[in-house]
């Protein structure tokens, strides 16, 4: 098909671009610990970008065939389209990022049933009463990029992952525990997954009491990733810093952040989801260190971006949902830290340990504010975890929060498959309970 | 398609299957760092079939229909390997039908030079405003064409045109950023969202305002809620937990939400209703072929009903509501809300805000969600009131609650209905889908806002 457009086009259009992906995903669904639904999905999509008369056009086809309506598409929205201010990387050596595993295409429905099984098997065993809702999903794609200017990219990519989200109802009171894994590689140790949910279930058994006031909080990896990463990685978009919406817009180089932390955006990790030997537009994958002991260090750039900067793509023009490229992370590192978690829980005489906050991204993430209900988190007294924590709300600001923190734990994990990260003990953030 | 369809459909062995297919076009357009950005169309087409074996669901989706037979037999098999323990879905007339939604001024059809002047003229309104550092607009109309066959013979093939608009204001000042929005949206009608200059304005205004505001001390206030959030509040609070597939196989919940149990005051009625013209939620058929209702959740205070798949109801013994919906041939289709609002009661604005001494009025949505006992939702705009009057702009803010508590404390209930819709919701990797929200100005007692 890309041969066809490429052809249709000469003559329409100054520059091409094209992006094809076609997908196999088949995912097992268990449900109140029942196995429910086993899907397949297929589905294959072209996007086409254009610069006609210097301008930007645009259109994405799914399932379709119809080269005409497409690039008639693109050229409709050509004259409405951003100025064509860079040229497509003419480039097909890129570095070698595996990102595949031939033993996925051939997982079984019923391997992957029988792992979703074994998972519901081992927490239920410690507790009979949780729901357990779990998937594990297995996919493949090809994705394939070519333009006019002679660069082409071609990578096959497989995923597989497992969820468990498990609840705990009593009367009107629910538990949520949760986690999950993903990798480009099979897997079948499902033991850590096991162990973690279970842990949750052990720290939320009793029920613990706290009080409106300054608290200080250790947040877990999982709920770094959730509270803390949402807002802090949408400033780093050099789209943001170039309409001046980043926070960091003028802090290139400036210690903003403490000097315990190091923060990198790596999309060359061999086997991570978010890893691609380039972008999707053609830019070779790198490893950008964001944060270097505290100081603002980089910003990502797709290639209109940095042309308008006056930067170098970072190899950050990520694509999803029919949409043209835009700077975005692909997987992003917590360097680890000196910390035990133990020995963190030990220091506090009176905090929190929060592991996910509901709602804490609707605040103004731009300012780097945040304030959600604790889904689940637990109370700590005098160095010892004492129960769950209801009704509570917390409430900070991300550039508040990590300008001094307390510790750094010494071991990072992976959350989502996307980030790697430790234990973050922060000084004092607002907790505001019923009473 | 709908011999295809049908002759296949009479060959299955399987104790239900349904085809959907559905063709969709989409136009998007956005604004960012002062320009427009993105100008894009899409266009797709797919289908699925679902299979249903003793309780077990197989589900294939594919983009050609060429291989039709062997996608049948796939689903077919999986829905075997997934069978357990079975249901017996409640025995319905085949309905045909074609449903075709007339639209005034049809987006679809609005040449894309009409659409950038106007978001034109809505930037260069928030640009040219004091101290705004961005704007951004995000447009987006989808035409989507659904046809619907199932084992039992119906055969439906109906319009879903949509569109939606969301427009921010960025203000930056003394090394702070605040924002400002508005969200509107329509069954595909463009007039929806002309004529709009003065909002826009507004929401410039408001963006800067909020530089200088002040954030709100966390605590415990008595809250009024605008008619858009208080919406928010009956979709986030109540609206998810009334969803049947959350209840079904939960057998303690399921004796927490028993009919007939009190939630509320006599005062309180919260209805989803997808049989009222016009509005985002709305349709004829959902997603399963069963025809749109209108179903009271609560009456009186009372829990009533809830929402339901063909599958919830069967398994709970309860009558379907036609609340199965899909976002598109990539998903099954789940229990999902339509246009859900609570009802006018008697008490004005200006009595609600009386008598509050010290408090908190929240307007205008920013986000919402639910872990169904507790909900968070987060307000575009917030004043202190003090002494019975609207005092100091604050900062957006952020409410929680939870849901068991929080519905007996709402104490008046006011008199003007407004429904909202703008935003779309997200359940099970689903996200966003069309629906809207209403409600009169609502006051709640011990609300529980997060702050400094």
């Amino acid at each position: 098909m890309m041969e066809r457009v490429l052809d249709s086009i000469k003559g329409k259009a100054e520059q091409a671009e094209i992006f094809e992906v076609s997908t196999q995903i088949a995912p097992v669904y268990f449900e109140a610990n029942r196995l429910k639904q086993i899907q397949s999905k297929e589905s294959t999509s072209v996007a086409l970008r254009i610069f006609k008369d210097s301008k930007v056009g645009f259109a994405f086809g799914s399932g379709v065939d119809d080269v005409e309506t497409l690039i008639a598409m693109a050229v409709e929205t050509a004259p409405f389209g951003p100025s064509a201010n860079f040229e497509f990387p003419s480039s097909s050596d890129y570095p070698d990022v595996a990102v595949f595993d031939s033993e996925i295409p051939v997982i079984t429905m019923e391997q992957m049933v029988e792992l979703g099984s074994q998972l519901i098997a081992r927490v239920t065993e410690h507790t009979p009463e949780l729901l357990c809702d779990v998937e594990v999903i297995k996919g493949v794609s090809s994705v394939h990029l070519v333009n006019s200017q002679g660069g082409e990219a071609r990578w096959d990519r497989s995923l597989f992952s497992i969820n468990l989200e498990g609840v705990l109802t009593r009367g009107t009171d629910m538990l949520f525990v949760g986690d999950s894994d993903s990798s480009c590689r099979f897997f079948t140790d499902i033991d850590i997954l096991a162990s973690r949910i279970i842990t949750q279930l052990e720290l939320a058994k009793s029920k613990a009491a706290i009080s409106t006031k300054q608290l200080p909080i250790i947040f877990t990896p999982r709920g770094v990733a959730g509270v803390l990463l949402a807002p802090l990685m949408l400033a780093f978009s050099g789209k943001a810093v170039l309409e001046g919406t980043s926070w960091l817009k003028d802090k290139l180089g400036e210690r903003v952040f403490d000097s315990k932390l190091t923060i990198w955006d790596d999309a060359t990790l061999p086997y991570r989801p978010g890893s691609c030997p380039c972008d999707g537009e053609g830019t070779p994958s790198q490893r950008i260190p964001l944060v270097a002991k505290g100081e603002v260090a980089n910003f990502l750039y797709d290639l209109q971006t940095a042309a308008l900067a006056g930067k170098k793509s970072t190899g950050s023009g990520r694509r999803s949902g029919g949409r043209p490229p835009a700077p975005n992370l692909s997987t992003v590192v917590i360097e680890e830290g000196k910390d035990r978690f133990e020995a963190m829980v030990k220091d506090m005489k009176e905090g929190l340990i929060v592991e996910q906050l509901m709602g804490a991204e609707q605040g103004n993430l731009l300012n780097g504010d945040f304030s959600g209900n604790v889904l689940l988190g637990y109370e700590v007294t005098n160095g010892s975890i004492v129960g769950r924590v209801k009704d509570t709300m917390v409430s900070g600001n991300v550039y508040q929060v990590l300008k001094e923190i307390i510790g750094v734990g010494n071991k990072a994990r992976w959350v989502d498959g996307i980030f790697l990260v430790p234990h973050l003990y922060c000084p004092l953030l607002s907790v505001v309970t019923r009473t | 398609m709908r011999e295809q369809f049908t002759d296949i459909l009479s060959k299955c062995s399987a104790d239900y299957v349904e085809i959907r297919f559905e063709q969709n076009q989409t136009t998007q357009i956005n604004y960012r760092g002062g320009k427009l950005e993105e100008v894009g169309r899409a266009y797709s087409s797919g289908g699925n079939i679902r299979a249903l074996v003793k309780g077990g669901w197989g589900f294939v989706c594919f983009n050609s229909v060429d291989k039709l037979d062997d996608y049948v037999e796939l689903a077919v098999k999986q829905a075997k390997l997934a069978c357990g323990e079975g249901f017996t879905l409640t025995s319905k007339e085949p309905v045909v039908d074609i449903v075709e939604v007339p639209v005034k001024d049809n987006a679809a059809d609005t040449p894309l030079v009409k659409k950038k002047q106007l978001f034109d003229e809505y930037n260069d309104i928030m640009l040219t405003s004091p101290q705004i550092q961005d704007s951004r607009i995000g447009y987006r109309d989808v035409n989507r064409k659904v046809i619907f066959a199932n084992s039992e013979g119906s055969y439906i093939e109906q319009d879903k045109p949509d569109l939606t608009l969301r427009v921010t204001a960025i203000a930056r000042g003394n090394g702070e950023i605040q924002q400002a929005g508005l969200s509107l949206g329509s069954v595909g009608d463009f007039s929806v969202i002309e004529n709009l200059h003065d909002e826009v304005k507004e929401v410039a205004r408001r963006a800067a305002a909020l530089l200088h505001a002040p954030q709100v001390k966390g605590g415990e206030y008595t809250v009024i809620l605008d008619p858009i959030l208080a919406g928010v509040f009956a979709h986030e609070a109540f609206g998810h937990l009334s969803e049947a597939d959350f209840v079904y196989q939960n057998e303690p919940l399921r004796q927490v939400m028993v009919l007939g149990k009190r939630f509320g005051g006599k005062h309180l009625n919260i209805v989803d209703d997808a049989t009222i013209p016009g509005l985002r939620g709305s349709y004829r058929y959902d997603d399963e072929g069963m025809p749109a209702t209108k179903t009271y959740l609560i009456h009186e205070g009372i829990l009533v009903g809830r929402l339901h798949s063909r599958e919830t109801a069967a398994r709970m013994g309860e009558k379907p509501t036609g609340n199965a919906r899909a976002i598109n041939y990539l998903f099954p289709p789940i229990v999902r809300m339509t246009n859900t609002f609570i009802e006018s009661g008697s008490t004005s604005f200006e009595e609600m805000l009386g008598e509050i001494k010290d408090g908190v009025y929240v307007r205008d949505w920013y986000g919402g969600t639910t872990s169904l006992e507790m909900f968070t939702f987060s307000a575009g705009e917030a004043y202190m009131i003090r002494n019975g009057k609207l005092a100091e702009l604050l900062r957006p803010v952020v409410l929680t609650g939870n849901v068991f508590v929080t519905l007996s404390n709402i104490d008046a209930i006011g008199n003007d209905l407004g429904m909202n819709q703008g935003g779309g919701c997200g359940k099970g990797g689903q996200s966003p889908l069309p629906v809207s929200n209403g409600s009169p100005h609502i006051r709640i007692h011990h609300c529980v806002i997060g702050g400094r």
